[in-house]
This record gives structure tokens, C-alpha cells and sequence, in this order.
């Protein structure tokens, strides 16, 4: 996937997991958590909505890597080329 | 009684499958406006059930919904158009440990262990793919926790499990708790998510106790010679319970007093109830009371339309009503009447749901009737059964409500007419 691609397919995840929220301003080097009402549980879903929809493994390790848009799709870029 | 002793009904927040609060609620059952539809379920298949149309986002962030359960989700409703009903504001409850949630349920948990086994079917059974959620979705004080998270009541919570005696259960926890001082307000009563598991349908299948009629509104049949089984329901109701002084003092409306309350248990079957127990359960709460049989008006009865149950409830309704104290026919017979008829079997709401329904009669006087009921079992026969027509009387002073459920649990609780002194 490109990273528009990837990006698009974070943004899908984070609607679902967080209805109520906005994401079409968001700012994407700007932590999720500052941005919209998001805890750890939706840390974990993202987590767990990754490995469902693409099958991708991300250790609780590299969980910091999820923190805002940029370092997500830079982090997923190499484990989403298939 | 020691005023601080009496505990009154001001205020009631319900969602049936026919009414998403009191006035509707109670409209539909004068009108008889059936809450059963079709309804499919996976791997069940086609059935019939009661679903509820309350607005989930009216009270409720979605993404708090999609965190937690439609048991939950059905607490939170009920509990805040409880609370707007009895003229207390949100911001009273919050950070306040004085009070406290007390939720039956018949059973909790299924509906969401159901969709996980299936989630991960999807997954090839990887139970890396199972929900975080699953925890605090299934925990057994759930629904009632959703409650305090919801409206951040700091004071007690949890729920009764009880199966289908549970709303009863919920409203005799709020009275004693209030009794004893622990809490000075009680949002309690029952909830049911009942219909979003398949495994409730397709057990009462077993048991060859769940409704089949062509038509959904008239299969739920409770005391016809026709009647064929349960119609599996969702909804919820809770009731604002305070102690007397604390209501007169802040003008609250009172639509009832609690006047007394049984629960006891069969200890002889699973399933198969025992009337000469009910029937003990029933002076249990007359005894509490301090009345006499003659002295109630209305008897809602839990009849659920199966072809035992009902014929066992009329058993043990005419050991208590049928003769006085001194083995005469007595002097009144109270009028009974039915409301799963309309809205199917709620579980862990039916006696909350199914008293709430009859709580405007002390106004109206009129006592609402059991549908459905077009060629009535002699089995079932009973003096001053309402059937088909509301039967206007002319005053209603006292209402009892029956509440039985499965491995032999039975509860019966009486509201009488709210009279200053």
C-alpha cells in the first residue's frame, strides 16, 4: 500500500473506533491524544483492527510508534506492502 | 411506620418494545399496540421478538455504545429519563456517593461472548483477533456500571441476578438500601439484551417454550388454550426511589408508595415452577404489606404463555385470593390482568416493565387487559380476569406485581396509592 493508502485505511480504523469525532482537520503530526478524546483502549483497538483488517502484527513495544498520523504510516508503510 | 421507613416511586424511565416512555408505554397497553415484530437472529434463524426503538444517542456517546452493551446502553436510557422524570438534574447525581444502582438481569454476558466466539470464527478461531472489550463488556455489574459511568455516580453499583424475578429484585435492593440508610436515592429496576443472543431462542426452542404464531402480534398468548411459548423481549426500566422526607421536601411527584415485597425460592426445579411456594411468596409480600388479600386491586401477573406456567401462577393466585382468612369466599377479588401480551417476555425488565404499566391506574383507575386471550384455558380460569378490554373500577388503592424465574425464584411486590399520612 502507498502511503496515501495507508493513511486512508488509519483514518477508516479511527472513525469506527471513535464516532463522535472530526478527523477531517486533523493534523498529522500531532498526537491523536491531544487531537480527539482517545485513550489507551482505542490504542488497543487500533492495535487489534490492524491485525484484523491486514494482518498486521504490532508488538506492545511499538506501540509509541502509533502516537500521531505521521509516525503511524511510517511505521506501517514496510509492513503493509503486500 | 417511622417515615424514613416509607419509600416512594418518583420517577420512571423505561424502553418497551412498544413505548419509550411512561405515557406511550402506557397508551400502548390501554390501545392494545402490540411491541412484537419479526426478527432474525444468526444461526437461530427466523423468530419473533420484542425490540425496543429508544434513541441509544440520546443520552449516550456512540463510541461509549460501541465500548459497552445494549443492555448497557438500554440502563443508561432509562436511567437518565428516569432521573428527568423525577426532576433531579444529571449534575445532582454526579461525583455523589449517596447513591445508588441496583440492576437486575436474568443474564448477562451471553450476547457478547456470542459475538466474540463469532468475531473470531471469522479469524479462524485466532484469539488474538477477541476483544479487549470483552472484560468490561461481561463483567455481571455491567449494566448498572454503565449507569454510574455514564451520569459519574460515585456511590454503589451493581447488578442482581435473578433471571426473570430480577426488575423485582432491583426495586427490593433500592427499598432496602434506602431503608438502612447505605443511599439516599435508588436507581434500580432491570434490563434485558436478551433478544441479541441466539442461545436464549434457541433454548427455550428446546424446551418447546418459544412462541410460532403466523401473526407477531397475537403470539404472545398468556392463558389462551392456543398459547404456545415465550416471546423473547428486549427493554429496561428503572425507577428514582427515595425515602418519604426527602421526596415531600423537594416537591417531587409520587406516583407510589412500596408497600411491601416477598422473594423466596422453590427449591424443587430447574424449570418447572412451584405454586404453593409462589403462593407463599405472594402472603410473604401481603404480610409485609400488612393487608389482606381483599385488599389489592390488581394483580399484573407474570404469565409468560407457556402452557404449564400460566396454569401454576392461576394455582397459586386462587390459594391466596380464592378464600378469605376464614375459609370464605372473600369479600373483594382483585382484578388481573397481563402485559406480556403486548410486549412479549423483557427478562430482567418484565416486573419492572410490567408494574410501571400498571403504576397509572392509580390515577386513571383503569385496569389495562391481558390480549391475545380470545378462548381462554379453563385451567387458567380466575375471578375478575380483564381480558380484551380495559376495565375501568373505581379506585385503586394497592398493586401487586408476580415476578418468577428459572432454577425456582419468585418475587412479588406491592405499590399502594401514595396517601400523605
Amino acid at each position: 500500500m502507498t502511503k496515501p493508502e495507508i493513511r486512508q485505511a488509519v483514518i477508516d480504523i479511527l472513525a469506527d473506533i471513535a464516532p463522535d469525532e472530526d478527523f477531517t482537520s486533523m493534523k498529522d503530526d500531532v498526537s491523536f491524544r491531544e487531537q480527539f478524546e482517545m485513550d489507551s483502549m482505542d490504542l488497543l483497538d487500533i492495535v487489534l483492527e490492524l491485525r484484523k483488517r491486514y494482518k498486521v502484527q504490532i508488538p506492545e513495544e511499538d506501540y509509541p510508534k502509533l502516537d500521531n498520523m505521521n509516525s503511524t504510516v511510517e511505521y506501517l508503510e514496510p509492513l503493509m506492502q503486500g | 411506620m417511622d417515615e424514613s421507613q416509607r419509600i416512594v416511586i418518583t420517577g420512571v424511565g423505561l424502553t418497551a418494545p412498544n413505548g419509550n416512555n411512561l405515557a406511550e408505554y402506557r397508551g400502548a397497553l390501554l390501545t392494545g399496540k402490540s411491541g412484537i415484530s419479526p426478527y432474525e437472529i444468526r444461526y437461530f434463524g427466523k423468530t419473533l421478538a420484542g425490540i425496543c426503538n429508544f434513541e441509544e444517542t440520546k443520552y449516550q456517546k456512540k463510541k461509549d455504545r460501541r465500548r459497552g452493551t445494549r443492555a448497557g446502553s438500554i440502563a443508561i436510557y432509562c436511567a437518565n429519563e428516569a432521573l428527568n422524570d423525577a426532576g433531579i438534574a444529571p449534575q445532582a447525581v454526579a461525583a455523589n456517593d449517596r447513591t445508588g444502582v441496583y440492576v437486575g438481569i436474568t443474564e448477562h454476558g451471553n450476547v457478547e461472548t456470542e459475538n466474540e466466539v463469532y468475531n473470531i470464527s471469522q479469524f479462524n478461531y485466532d484469539c488474538s483477533t477477541w476483544s479487549h472489550f470483552h472484560n468490561p463488556r461481561t463483567v455481571a455489574n455491567n449494566p448498572a456500571g454503565e449507569i454510574t459511568l455514564n451520569l459519574k455516580i460515585t456511590g454503589p453499583h451493581y447488578c442482581l441476578g435473578a433471571a426473570c424475578a430480577a426488575g423485582n429484585a432491583g426495586i427490593i435492593q433500592g427499598v432496602q438500601q434506602l431503608r438502612l440508610g447505605e443511599v439516599d436515592l435508588a436507581l434500580c429496576g432491570g434490563v434485558s439484551e436478551s433478544i441479541h443472543t441466539f442461545g436464549i431462542f434457541a433454548a427455550f426452542a428446546a424446551e418447546n417454550a418459544l412462541a410460532r404464531n403466523d401473526d407477531p402480534a397475537k403470539a404472545s398468548r398468556p392463558f389462551d388454550k392456543n398459547r404456545n411459548g415465550i416471546v423473547i423481549s428486549e427493554g429496561g426500566c428503572i425507577y428514582t426511589l427515595e425515602r418519604l422526607p426527602d421526596a415531600k421536601r423537594r416537591g417531587a411527584k409520587i406516583y407510589g408508595e412500596i408497600a411491601g415485597y416477598g422473594m423466596n425460592s422453590d427449591g424443587t426445579d430447574f424449570v418447572l415452577p412451584n405454586p404453593d411456594r409462589q403462593a407463599e411468596c405472594l402472603w410473604k409480600a401481603l404480610n409485609k404489606a400488612g393487608v389482606q388479600p381483599e385488599d389489592i386491586d390488581i394483580v399484573n401477573t407474570h404469565a409468560t404463555a407457556t402452557p404449564s406456567g400460566d396454569v401454576q401462577e392461576i394455582a397459586a393466585l386462587r390459594k391466596v385470593f380464592g378464600v378469605s382468612r376464614d375459609g370464605l369466599p372473600p369479600a373483594k377479588h382483585p382484578y388481573i390482568n397481563n402485559t406480556k401480551c403486548l410486549i412479549g417476555h423483557a427478562m430482567g425488565a418484565a416486573g419492572v416493565l410490567e408494574l410501571a404499566g400498571n403504576l397509572p391506574a392509580f390515577a386513571d383507575n383503569i385496569v389495562h387487559p391481558t390480549y391475545n386471550c380470545d378462548d381462554l384455558d379453563p385451567g387458567c380460569e380466575i375471578a375478575n380476569l380483564v381480558i380484551n378490554e380495559p376495565k375501568r373500577i373505581d379506585r385503586v388503592d394497592y398493586i401487586l406485581n408476580n415476578s418468577f424465574g428459572m432454577v425456582g425464584i419468585n418475587s412479588v411486590v406491592i405499590v399502594k396509592r401514595y396517601n400523605d399520612t
